[in-house]
This record gives structure tokens, C-alpha cells and sequence, in this order.
């Protein structure tokens, strides 16, 4: 049978689900693929705001561009800054995503008691999830401020020193961690306390009869139970806590200094801040942090699968 | 409606066709419009303070009395957001207003990427021989006019001069006497000496000033800012923090500086005359002749400030332009002018305004007028606006401790000849 054929044969078979998925391909193409290919060219030239062509009005500016090949990516991963990021947006990210875990694991394993006011406390953790995040931000850096922000007040109270939450570069980095957790937390714990929900009940009254403690309950039972929704939100958190950009801009804009600036609000800074925009630098960076998460969910997915996870 | 915008669009073509055909440079009455009366909508985005955007409201819809067919929009833009988001709508080619009141910084940028009209030969330049010299530095780009000025402004040292009463100390004339200073005013009255704002590099621009150094020597195409003048400008900030001359923070320095001053928990603040209103309103200055306005102190060898302000400027890309010039000539005529100097102690930029008695009389003015005259014009150049990123970072971690002078100074000269690749 010659290709063609084949082809023709595998359409003729499956043209229904060829064209049921057409729409979706065509939305992606055009909302990803798109963006994606022109970053990958734009991270290839030394692009600018003020040498890519357009016309406003009166004013017509050529194209003056120019192909440079790797030269970004050799600029960005021989210069220091990247490193140093890269640095900080790891530690960001593992202590944002551990904390957030291991606290919302306790909170779900509080809430999947019997208690009174359960759907109140419930109710109340889910809360932080329901309001936009540049709200919580904004209301975190209220209550942050040094000089005029409750959580001082509360501790000049205590007969405490104030505490510069974001005007130190140790506690500016303990600040956007706290707020990130406080974020996380809810999605978390909604997530494993549906996994929690589903592990049969059976399993700890028979181990109850063997004799297993609590911490033997939970350490055989609860956490191989959780192991597959776990898996899934420590991923899809890892990718956005390294990516988050609004906690970070919106509360300290990368300061004091550059001590909380993490790889994304460093290439927004590129692409947005400094003047004429740098296209092509800000879209390597897009790359190489592309190039970093994809590299990370390949070794996590990997990980899971020696232990016998199929995801 | 739609006749309406018909209408416009016919008037700006035959006003456009009458302007390039006579080569009229300043229109008559009726804000230029050769072919008849103006109509549509301007859009304008004010950058004013929330102090002052009441005015600005008011002035700006006075627009519409003079012409009764034109609707201004007016929208009030942040002045942190208002940069980046006349940038997105003007690169983007969606949603940018007819006319901003931009920072006299932002102008050569701006035209620099074709966001801007040129003004030369159109109405909204009127009587350019009146405004003050400096003023119309900032809005030559490229041997054209992008932009009418409208206000000007310098930082001063603001004082509470019932702390320094008490105090028993003189208004400090150079950095030295106010740390010098400064134990005697916490002893006597509590308050801190000076709030420093460490959170925007503008300010830094005094310090700096005052050891005789500048961020780059645009005639000669050199970086100064890692000269010695910049290692001393960077230790002195951190010798007022460090011995707790001063009080600083690295965000919210606005709001934070303007509530110490307001509050009477500072003795001293450098600002600008864009914040005389909102420290008027504070319970420090219920007695409004308590606030004192005193030049900038100086440093080792020099004594300096900024010069700073505000200028109209017209999107190329803007469906009105007529009318949009128009505007900008309303905008910046001496009347509205000696109101807003009236209304909120802004500095007009016209010469006239100032034989205005009363502009004459206002203490404020008074003040500013020559301390404008002897302030420091900026390199107005395209990446004018994008210097001061680099010297907000450093100044955050010598503050901070998590650099030294030498190495602040060194990484803004480095960041700097990144930035204009033609500099030494």
C-alpha cells in the first residue's frame, strides 16, 4: 500500500474524530502556536520596541532588525544575572510549593474529620481562592507596610520592633513566600481533600483492628492513597509558583534591590520597563524558562514513573 | 452621533488641507480649525496626583465651553502605570487618549518610537516665545516639537517649622548640617530628622547633584554616574540611614513620605510642589504657614536638584488631531495655567503667568520660581526615562546593605553603557 493511500484510508476511517478535533487544534494553533513560533523568531533577531516596523499616524518606522542567531541565548546564559535569578526562582519555587503542601495536607487531614462548624472552616480556607489575586496582593502589602501597616502596629502591641517585611532583602523574601502560601493553600487542599475523600474507609478500620497508630495510618494508608493527586498539584504548582508573576511585581516589583526578582518579573522588566522594549531579549527569556519548566516536568514525570505512577 | 463623527473627520481633513496648504504655523481663534468649528471627542489621560485631579478634571472640561461640540474625556491615569500603558495602547494601536500630560523624561522617548505628533506648524504650539527656556528643553526630540510644556517643577526640602523650632536648629544647608542636626531634633521633639525616599531614584538625583556628578555627560557620550561624585552621592544616603538621620523604605515611598510629613513624625522631606496640597492637609500644617520650603541641602562640592515637570503631548495616531491640538493649546494658555498655579501652587511655564499678582503672591511660587531657575536640566535624551531603573536597584541594596557604594556606583555605570550602546 503506498503512503497515500494510507493516509487516505486512515482518514477515510477516522474523519469524524478528525474533525471534531480541528476546532481545538486551529483555537491552540492560534492562541499558542502562533505566540510561541514569533517568540522563538523574535528570540533569534535583536528586535526592539523602537526597530520593528508599524505606523502611527503621521509617523512610519521601517523594520531595521536583524537576524542574530544564538547571540541572545549565549548573552543570557554567560551573564551572571540569569544565574543569580535562576538561584532565587529555585529556592522560591521549592519553598513555596513544599510549604503550601505540607500545610494544606494538614489542613485537609483536619477537615476530613467529623467536626462541628466544618463547612464553616471549610468555607473560610477556600476563601483566599475566591478573591482575584491582585486584591490579596495589594491588601498583603497594606498590611506589610513598615511604617503604617497593621501586622507592625499589631507588634509594636506585643512591645516588638517593627519589622521591615519589604524593605529587607531576607524578610522581603520570607513576605512573598508567606503570601504565596497563603494563596496555594486553598486549590491544594481542595485537591487532596477530594483525595482524601476517596481512599475507602475500610482500609483504616482494618488497620485500626491490626493495631496501627495514627502515624502508621497515615504513613501506609493516607499518603500512598494521595499519591496520584499529589503528584498532579505538586507539578501544576511548581510550574506556577515559578512563573507566578503578580505576588512578586505586585508587592516588592522585584526589590528591594533585585532580591525578589524571580526569571519572569526579571524578562517583564525587559520587555516592559526599560525603554526602547527589548523584544528579543524578553522572548529568550520566555524560552529559556520554557526550555527550564519543560525540562523539570520531564524529570518529575520520569520520577513518577520509576515509582510505578502511571500519569 | 454619526453625522457628528462624519463632521469631525471633514473638518480635521479641510483644516489639515488649509494648514499644509497656507504653511500657517500658529492658528487663530476657534483653536485652529481652518474649515469650521471643532467637534468629536478628546481623550485625555492626566497623570495628576490625587490632590490635584479634581482641578485638572474641571480645567479640562472647561474645554468644552469654548467649544461646544467637542466632548473631552477625561481619565485619570496613575502616574507609576501611566508610562507602560501609553505604551501598550500606542505600540499596540488600540486605546491610546488623544492627549497625556507626560513627564518631561518621557517626551524624547516617546517621539523617539513614533508614538508622538509633531507640533511645529500646528495650533497647539501658541505664543512659544513666552515659556520659559528650560521648559521647552524637554520637548525638542530630534530637531522637532513633540510637546506643549505645561507645568515645571523642582524637589525642594519641605520643613515643619515648628519641629525646628523646637529644635532649636537652623533649616540645614547641606546634608552634613542636617545629620548634624538630627540627634538634637530627635531629643527635643521626637520626630526624625528627614524621610528619605529610598524607593524612587529620582530622588537619589540631589544627592548625587550635590557631589558634583550627573548620571551621563549626554554632549560627550559618557557615563559619569560611577565617577567618585556617584560612590559619595550612594555613601551619603547610606550614613543618613545609618545613623538614623533619616528614615527610609523601599516601597511606597509616596504615600509613606507624604504621611511622616503630614503626621509631624519627620522634621524634613524633600519634595515637590505637586505634593504642597497634600501636605497642607495634614494635621502638622493646620497652620498652613507651618510648612517651609527651603532649596534641596547640598552635598560635598555642590548643590543641586532636578528639573522636572510635565508637558502635553499629542498621539500621532490620535483620530482628532485638530481638535486634540486644540486641547493642548487650552491646556497650556497662560489661563489655565495661573489656575492651576492658584488652585494647587503649580509652577506655570509661561513668563507671563508670573507677572500675574496673584501668582506674585504665592509663597509657593515665590519659593520655586528660582529654585527652578537653578535646577538641573536632565539629558533629554530617548533612554532619558530608562536611567533611573538601573540607580533604583542599586540604591535599594546600598540601603539595604547588600552592596557597598563602589559596587552600586560601578553596576549602574555598567547597566548604563549597556543601555546606550554608544557611550564610554
Amino acid at each position: 500500500m503506498t503512503l497515500t493511500a494510507r493516509i487516505r484510508r486512515a482518514f477515510g476511517t477516522h474523519w469524524y474524530a478528525w474533525t471534531m478535533v480541528a476546532p481545538v487544534v486551529l483555537v491552540i494553533g492560534v492562541i499558542i502556536g502562533i505566540p510561541l513560533v514569533r517568540g522563538v523568531y523574535l528570540s533569534l533577531t535583536d528586535a526592539n520596541e523602537a526597530n520593528v516596523e508599524r505606523s502611527i499616524g503621521m509617523n512610519h518606522i521601517p523594520a531595521t532588525y536583524h537576524f542574530t542567531g544564538l547571540d541572545n541565548y549565549r548573552a543570557v546564559l554567560t551573564d551572571g544575572v540569569f544565574w543569580d535569578r535562576l538561584g532565587w526562582t529555585v529556592v522560591w519555587t521549592v519553598g513555596c510549593v513544599s510549604l503550601t503542601f505540607l500545610t494544606a495536607l494538614a489542613l485537609a487531614n483536619l477537615l476530613n474529620r467529623r467536626m462541628r462548624g466544618r463547612t464553616f472552616y471549610r468555607l473560610a480556607l477556600i476563601l483566599p481562592w475566591a478573591i482575584p489575586a491582585f486584591v490579596s496582593v495589594f491588601t498583603w502589602r497594606m498590611l506589610y507596610n513598615e511604617k503604617n501597616g497593621i501586622l507592625n502596629k499589631l507588634l509594636a502591641g506585643g512591645g516588638l520592633d517593627a519589622v521591615p517585611w519589604l524593605n529587607d532583602p531576607t524578610w522581603a523574601k520570607l513576605s512573598v513566600i508567606a503570601v504565596n502560601v497563603w494563596l496555594g493553600v486553598p486549590f491544594m487542599l481542595v485537591a487532596l481533600l477530594g483525595g482524601l475523600q476517596s481512599i475507602p474507609g475500610e482500609l483504616y478500620e482494618a488497620a485500626e483492628m491490626d493495631g496501627a497508630g495514627a502515624w502508621q495510618r497515615f504513613r501506609h494508608i493516607t499518603v500512598p492513597g494521595l499519591r496520584a493527586v499529589s503528584g498532579t498539584v505538586i507539578l501544576l504548582s511548581t510550574i506556577w509558583t515559578f512563573n507566578m508573576f503578580p505576588v512578586i511585581f505586585l508587592l516588592t516589583r522585584g526589590g528591594p534591590g533585585d532580591a525578589t526578582e524571580i526569571l519572569v518579573t526579571y524578562a517583564y522588566r525587559l520587555s516592559f520597563v526599560d525603554s526602547p522594549r527589548n523584544f528579543s531579549a524578553s522572548a529568550t527569556w520566555g524560552m529559556v524558562i520554557l526550555a527550564v519548566l519543560a525540562l523539570v516536568a520531564v524529570g518529575y514525570r520520569r520520577a513518577l514513573r520509576k515509582q510505578g505512577e502511571v500519569w | 452621533m454619526r453625522r457628528g463623527i462624519r463632521g469631525a473627520l471633514a473638518t480635521a481633513l479641510v483644516a489639515g488641507l488649509a494648514l499644509a496648504a497656507t504653511g500657517c504655523g500658529s492658528g487663530g481663534d476657534g483653536g485652529g480649525a481652518a474649515g469650521g468649528e471643532l467637534s468629536g471627542t478628546v481623550t485625555f489621560w492626566d497623570t495628576s496626583n490625587d490632590a490635584e485631579k479634581a482641578t485638572y478634571r474641571k480645567l479640562a472640561e472647561g474645554f468644552q465651553k469654548e467649544h461646544p461640540k467637542v466632548h473631552v474625556s477625561y481619565v485619570n491615569v496613575p502616574f507609576g502605570d501611566a508610562n507602560a500603558k501609553f505604551k501598550n495602547a500606542a505600540g499596540g494601536g488600540a486605546g491610546a487618549p488623544d492627549v497625556m500630560r507626560t513627564e518631561v523624561a518621557w517626551v524624547a522617548d516617546f517621539a523617539n518610537l513614533g508614538y508622538l505628533a509633531p507640533l511645529d506648524g500646528t495650533p497647539a504650539l501658541d505664543d512659544t516665545g513666552d515659556y520659559l527656556p528650560q521648559a521647552v528643553g524637554s520637548t525638542k526630540f530630534g530637531g522637532k516639537t513633540y510637546a506643549a510644556p505645561q507645568v515645571i517643577d523642582t524637589l525642594a526640602l519641605f520643613y515643619n517649622k515648628k519641629l525646628l523650632q523646637d529644635a532649636g536648629v537652623a533649616v540645614p544647608k547641606t546634608f552634613t548640617e542636617l545629620a548634624a542636626a538630627a540627634q538634637k531634633i530627635k531629643d527635643k521633639t521626637g520626630a526624625t530628622a528627614l524621610y528619605l525616599r529610598g524607593d524612587d531614584p529620582y530622588w537619589f538625583l540631589p544627592y548625587l547633584y550635590g557631589e558634583g556628578g550627573d548620571m551621563v555627560d549626554a554632549a560627550h557620550k559618557k557615563v559619569t554616574v560611577d565617577s567618585a561624585a556617584g560612590v559619595r552621592a550612594f555613601r551619603t544616603i547610606k550614613q543618613l540611614v545609618d545613623s538614623k538621620a533619616a528614615v527610609t523604605d523601599a516601597t511606597d515611598g509616596q504615600e509613606n513620605q507624604l504621611k511622616a510629613l503630614k503626621d509631624g513624625t519627620v522634621a524634613m522631606a524633600i519634595d515637590g510642589p505637586w505634593d504642597i496640597e497634600g501636605a497642607r492637609a495634614g494635621k502638622a500644617f493646620q497652620d498652613k504657614g507651618n510648612l517651609g520650603v527651603a532649596p534641596v541641602p547640598g552635598g560635598s562640592t555642590a548643590q543641586g536638584s532636578p528639573q522636572g515637570g510635565w508637558d502635553l503631548s499629542v498621539y500621532a495616531g490620535s483620530k482628532n488631531l485638530q481638535a486634540a491640538y486644540a486641547f493642548v493649546k487650552y491646556m497650556s494658555s497662560a489661563k489655565v495655567q495661573q489656575e492651576t498655579t492658584d488652585k494647587l501652587s503649580l509652577l506655570p511655564t509661561r513668563k507671563s503667568v508670573y507677572n500675574v499678582p496673584a501668582v506674585k503672591q504665592n509663597e509657593m511660587v515665590a519659593f520655586f520660581k528660582p529654585a527652578v531657575d537653578g535646577a538641573v536640566q536632565r539629558p533629554w535624551i530617548a533612554q532619558g526615562n530608562s536611567l533611573f531603573e538601573p540607580l533604583k536597584v542599586q540604591m535599594n541594596k546600598v540601603l539595604t546593605g547588600a552592596a557597598t557604594p563602589e559596587q552600586a556606583a560601578k553596576a549602574v555605570g555598567d547597566a548604563y553603557r549597556k543601555l546606550l550602546k554608544d557611550y564610554t
